[in-house]
């Protein structure tokens, strides 16, 4: 116990005297635990931010899609939304949407224009982690409303004239019946030159007669999407698919869940990322040990004083290696903190051209990581002059 | 049964042309507890090798060296640093204080190396004994910021701080003048009573070997017991008064030291 606490000691004494040195030997070590553990973490963010993005377009990990297409090519389509929402209430899902397109006019400034609509519940906002810009998305009091609302995209708003929605702005829509819809949030052009399209609660649109189909097929039974939990996946799927197949004669139901984001950068991005940084320690390590050789060297006198006060060859052998560990420790916890600071400073996910919802925490994996590879090198380092210093003959080094 | 006790040890070494160097030649020599024992000689004699010898630092390449009755032949590297540590402190010519560290760190850093109650309290035995010697207000100070006598001080102070049985003194005077010296061998020579350890001091210089109770002259590897007498004036040279003609000394050898009578 008083070995170790001495060992210690000593080595902490040691890097307190000659701090300089210790700084200096220890930028390298630092800078690089900073780039390992910033980029491990990083990489958690853009993989999070993928996963983000992955799930705008498909809903989130563990969404099953429902489809139910009528085999002779037109069926009801409001009696398969009807039995998608017993569906959902027979299993109370707590996230779920049904989803379709069709086509109103809409009255512009610039005159009258046939526009893209999708008709969702809303659920679906949470399903896709919908980000408005301004305003809102759907909550579930909106289907209640009598006129309906809509959530446009930044196109949609540039053709009405508005520049945001502090003045509340409206567009009468030519459904079955006309109506007034009030915009209530903005979301971003998915890309650049998107034509105006708007988003409507499903109900509503029933209502109001929006959903006219394109193609003159008469209303299409949307899709349905429930994002349950992880456990409930797979039994949950067989049990909807066989359901609405029961439910709906003529119907083709299959229902299948979202693939999770692609993880590349948990792999291949990630080895060479590392390898990079590993490199760099590399380097800091092997000034580390160059600087330890020539400091070892100019205390051997000290060394052997130590020996005449009875520190065995273990003990100065574990003390020099020590040292240097004790010293890339600190080297490394300096280099994490950094990489902490940074990480928070910086707007990284902005970097990778998204904002992220559930920013992720610091991983703690990577602080670890970091530490671990700034305690490896520190042994590496301190393995060589520890061998060194223990070879040197007491009597020659207190006369040197 | 004496404290430390050499019987014809000798220490050799063999040189680059293979030709083996006698260090030390048949050397016999018994301390007691408390005892108070000088060895002079030139320099190039063997004298630092026999403070190492019975320091443990080094090993006799023939003959016995029993420290409190047991043989140290067969001890192992580590046995021998633990009991370096617990039964010897040195005191160097030229100090070898740690650079760096306060006389305070200096003075509690053999206190890193024992175990129990002396480890814990370093800081604070190492305040006492820096006490002791006089120092007491410089505990904080770097020792380069202390005169020669007083970083002699302070290594005497580390010597005791971990209250050896042995204090084994190569040269403590030889960087100091000869003032300073004797005020540094005084409280030494007390210190050391107080303690109750033994001291063996390593020196050329006549005056500092007087105090001790036992006198040996060591030429040529050889050690040989002799007596001095303590000087008449202060600052005198002590003078030989006798010499006892074993393993082949000649007074002629013990003339020719230095402050030998002519």
């Amino acid at each position: 116990m008083t070995g170790i606490a001495g060992a210690l000691v000593e080595a902490w004494d040691e890097l307190r005297v000659h701090k300089l040195r210790v700084l200096l030997s220890l930028i390298g070590v630092a800078a690089a635990v900073t780039a390992i553990t910033g980029v491990t973490a990083a990489v958690d963010m853009l993989g999070q931010a993928m996963r983000e993005q992955t799930e705008r377009w498909n809903g989130r990990d563990t969404t099953i899609s429902v489809t139910a297409w009528p085999v002779t090519g037109s069926g009801d389509g409001a009696a398969a939304s009807a039995a998608m929402l017993d569906v959902v209430d027979r299993y109370a899902v707590t996230y779920a949407s049904r989803t379709t397109w069709g086509q109103v006019a809409a009255e512009l400034p610039g005159g009258a224009q046939v526009l893209n609509g999708q008709m969702v519940d809303p659920a679906y906002g949470i399903i896709h982690r919908i980000a408005p810009l301004q305003g809102r998305y759907f909550a579930p009091g909106d289907a209640e409303r009598l006129a309906p609302t809509l959530v446009v995209n930044e196109a949609f708003l540039a053709a009405l004239g508005a520049e945001d929605l502090s003045g509340r702005p409206t567009v009468v829509l030519q459904g079955q019946q006309p109506v007034t819809a009030e915009v209530i949030g903005v979301v971003p052009d998915q890309y650049s030159g998107e034509q105006p399209a708007y988003t409507v609660l499903i109900d509503q649109a029933d209502r109001w007669g929006l959903a006219v189909d394109p193609w003159g097929q008469g209303t299409q039974p949307p899709t349905l999407e429930l994002w349950v939990p992880p456990a409930d996946v797979d039994a949950l799927r067989e049990r909807v698919t066989a359901d609405l197949t029961a439910a709906l004669p003529g119907f083709q139901v299959d229902a299948y869940t979202s693939e999770g984001s692609p993880a590349v950068l948990d792999a291949a991005s990630r080895w060479v990322v590392l390898a990079v940084s590993g490199f760099a320690l590399l380097l800091g390590g092997l000034g580390l040990l160059n600087i330890a050789l020539v400091t070892v060297r100019q205390r051997i006198r000290e060394i052997g004083i130590r020996r005449s006060f009875g520190a065995t060859s273990g003990r100065v052998f574990f003390g020099v290696l020590l040292e240097s560990v004790v010293a890339t420790l600190v080297a490394g916890a300096v280099g994490v903190a950094l990489a902490v600071v940074a990480l928070d400073l910086l707007p990284v996910d902005r970097m990778f051209g998204t904002v992220l919802q559930d920013r992720p925490a610091f991983p703690l994996s990577a602080a670890l990581t970091g530490l671990a590879c700034a305690a490896g090198v520190g042994a590496l380092a301190g393995l060589l002059p520890a061998v060194w210093a223990v070879r040197v003959k007491v009597i020659d080094a207190i006369r040197y | 049964m004496s404290l430390l006790e050499l019987t014809d040890v000798t220490r050799s070494v063999r040189l680059a042309d293979d030709r083996v160097l006698h260090i030390l030649r048949g050397v016999t020599l018994s301390v007691d507890a408390g005892e108070h024992v000088a060895v002079v000689g030139r320099s190039g004699t063997g004298k630092s090798t026999l403070l190492n010898l019975l320091g443990l630092l080094d090993s006799p390449t023939e003959g016995e060296y029993l420290l409190d009755g047991t043989s140290t032949r067969r001890l192992s590297g580590r046995r021998r640093a633990r009991l370096r540590g617990a039964s010897f402190g040195f005191v160097f010519q030229q100090f070898n204080l740690l650079t760096g560290r306060t006389v305070l760190e200096n003075v509690a850093a053999p206190l890193l190396y024992a175990r129990g109650r002396q480890f814990w309290s370093r800081n604070r035995l190492a305040a006492e004994m820096l006490e002791r010697v006089g120092l007491g207000d410089r505990l904080e100070d770097m020792p380069d910021k202390l005169s020669g006598g007083e970083q002699q001080r302070v290594a005497i102070a580390r010597a005791l701080v971990r209250r050896p049985r042995v204090i084994l003194a190569d040269e403590p005077t030889g960087a100091l003048d000869v003032d300073t010296g004797g005020a540094v061998m005084t409280l030494l020579d007390d210190i050391a009573r107080e303690s109750g350890a033994a001291l063996v001091t390593i020196t050329h210089d006549l005056a500092v070997a007087a105090r001790s109770s036992r006198h040996y002259r060591l030429a040529d590897g050889v050690l040989v017991p002799v007596t001095l007498v303590a000087p008449d004036r202060p600052g005198s040279l002590a003078e030989w008064v006798g010499d006892v003609p074993t393993l082949g000394a000649t007074a002629e050898a013990a003339r020719a030291l230095p402050g030998g009578a002519a």
